[in-house]
């Protein structure tokens, strides 16, 4: 277990291979940044990977099954080279990542494949982990609730999911794949109010965005909505195309619909840190589209 | 439309249908029998377990935008008719969220096959029936193939260039610079030699 020193040093005793993916180094840097800090905080060292390439995330499945393995097999191989656990705080490079090591496993010719492209062996098996993963872990709500400065009492909010971390089961080993509840123990050990609802792991419409973002706006009408049915002031995501949907597509939501909610959407390692006390959490609430401050000066969080 | 015109134009349907009995020219479809097997040899997986319990079209989110009903586009695969899946929208409109191939009770990846079917469509050139969807898959890879690493603002710029959709988002894409969500300069990986090997390039 990590201790915290006299002198304020944490000791870290868990050490992670870290794979941030494309995301988190542009659109969703608020989630990079806070994923780390309370990483630091909570005794978790991570190492990120020298040199890493893009997972193909929604585009490389899509247009080529050799591609889409091949190329977070690269990373893959990297890690394993660092023989540590290997945390993806994104949940489609996280998806992405975990199928490409089962296609490896099952099919000698990607194997070939792969040994012909890099030449070197097929990369050896690491342990691939999510945010949530870590988090969730009942020795780390421990240290998180024992941590904690300042509870998030009184905000209420629903957990979202979204697709990839829990999809398809066969890939990611999700036990509760329709009804998650990973997040929602993490929000509870920082004293917030995670709601019941259906959407959990509804489809926010993900790499649709760009291409067909009225469809985009049409869903994330759908799970505000919800949220808001459910009694929700804010969503919680553990996904850069989640809380980017939510966030950046809720302005084409309210106008194709007229309606006038504004919920911000929050990164679950931005709440955790907060709750921590984490002195920047200023930087990463500008970084929202949906500035999220003004819910937080109500409930008397900052 | 008033019941007069209704029956009109009924019975003006009516007779085209008539007139086209027994004329080879006006065949309504036409199947490929190998299709169902050049689906399932490249998905690697057989679609004939499927008994059209319609659980996929059921849980789909986005079945309100699609031409084609996911239960409906796999029995038209089994029956071969090729060119109608490949032009549907509902390829193209699929956005992965894997809850068809969870709940399939035979074990039917349908995501997997929508994959399948926009890489045939892909490279036998078939126009894809949503450009725009299509245009955003390959200006991403294009971006990837080029260093590496997604840089959104190169990508939005390929994909406009595909697509020539050239003020969409203008203002969301601002919004987002302004938080400096958006980064000018690419950031280029050391090893590239691999990508142009791995990556492939399309047309369209």
């Amino acid at each position: 277990m990590c201790r915290l020193q006299t002198n304020g040093k944490v000791i870290m005793d868990r050490n992670l291979s870290y794979y941030p993916g494309c995301s988190l180094h542009g659109t969703a840097e608020e989630y990079d940044a806070s994923t780390r800090e309370i990483c630091a905080l909570l005794g978790v060292g991570l190492h990120e990977l020298d040199d890493w390439n893009c997972c193909g995330a929604s585009s490389a499945h899509v247009l080529s099954k050799e591609a889409s393995v091949l190329m977070p097999a690269r990373n893959l191989a990297l890690a394993g080279r660092e023989g540590k656990d290997l945390l993806v705080p994104c949940a489609a490079c996280y998806g992405r990542s975990k199928a490409a090591q089962a296609a490896l496993e099952e099919d000698a010719s990607l194997r070939d494949k792969f040994g012909e492209t890099f030449a070197e062996d097929p990369p050896a098996k690491v342990s691939i982990v999510s945010l949530l993963d870590v988090l969730a872990e009942p020795a780390m709500l421990h240290r998180i609730q024992e941590q904690v400065k300042k509870p998030l009492a009184g905000l209420k909010t629903v957990c979202y999911y979204g697709c990839l971390l829990v999809r398809p089961p066969r890939v990611t080993g999700a036990a509760n794949y329709e009804a998650p509840e990973s997040m929602d123990h993490v929000l509870t050990a920082v004293g917030a109010t995670p709601l019941p609802w259906s959407y959990k792991t509804d489809c926010c419409g993900g790499g649709l965005a760009i291409g067909r973002s009225d469809l985009v706006a049409k869903l994330v009408d759908d799970l505000l909505m919800q949220a808001i049915d459910a009694g929700a002031e804010a969503l919680v995501t553990a996904c850069p195309m989640c809380q980017g949907n939510l966030d950046t597509r809720q302005q084409e939501a309210r106008q194709a619909f007229e309606r006038d909610y504004e919920l911000p959407i929050f990164y679950i390692s931005e709440l955790v840190g907060l709750a921590l006390g984490h002195p920047g959490v200023d930087a990463w609430w500008r970084k929202h589209l949906l500035d999220p401050r003004p819910l937080l000066r109500a409930r008397e969080l900052m | 439309m008033t019941n007069a015109e209704e029956t009109a134009s009924m019975e003006s349907a009516a007779g085209e249908k008539a007139s086209g009995v027994g004329d080879d020219s006006r065949s309504a479809i036409s199947p490929d029998p190998s299709f169902l097997g050049q689906v399932e040899e490249i998905g690697e997986e057989r679609l004939t377990p499927c008994f059209q319990c319609v659980k996929c079209s059921g849980g789909c989110p986005l079945t309100f935008a699609m031409d084609v009903l996911p239960h409906q586009l796999v029995r038209m695969v089994q029956m071969g008719l090729k060119q109608e899946v490949l032009k549907s929208s509902t390829i193209w409109l699929c956005a992965g969220c894997e809850t068809c191939s969870t709940r399939c009770p035979n074990g039917v990846s349908i995501a997997h096959l929508m994959d399948v079917l926009r890489q045939i469509a892909l490279t036998e050139g078939v126009e894809p029936a949503e450009p725009e969807v299509a245009g955003f898959h390959t200006a991403f890879l294009d971006e990837i193939r080029a260093g590496g690493r997604l840089h959104e603002m190169g990508m939005v710029r390929r994909y406009k260039f595909r697509t020539r959709k050239w003020m969409k988002d203008a203002g969301l894409g601002w919004r987002m610079f302004s938080r400096g969500k958006l980064k000018l300069l690419p950031v280029r990986i050391r090893d590239r030699e691999w990508l142009k090997k791995v990556i492939p390039r399309f047309r369209r």
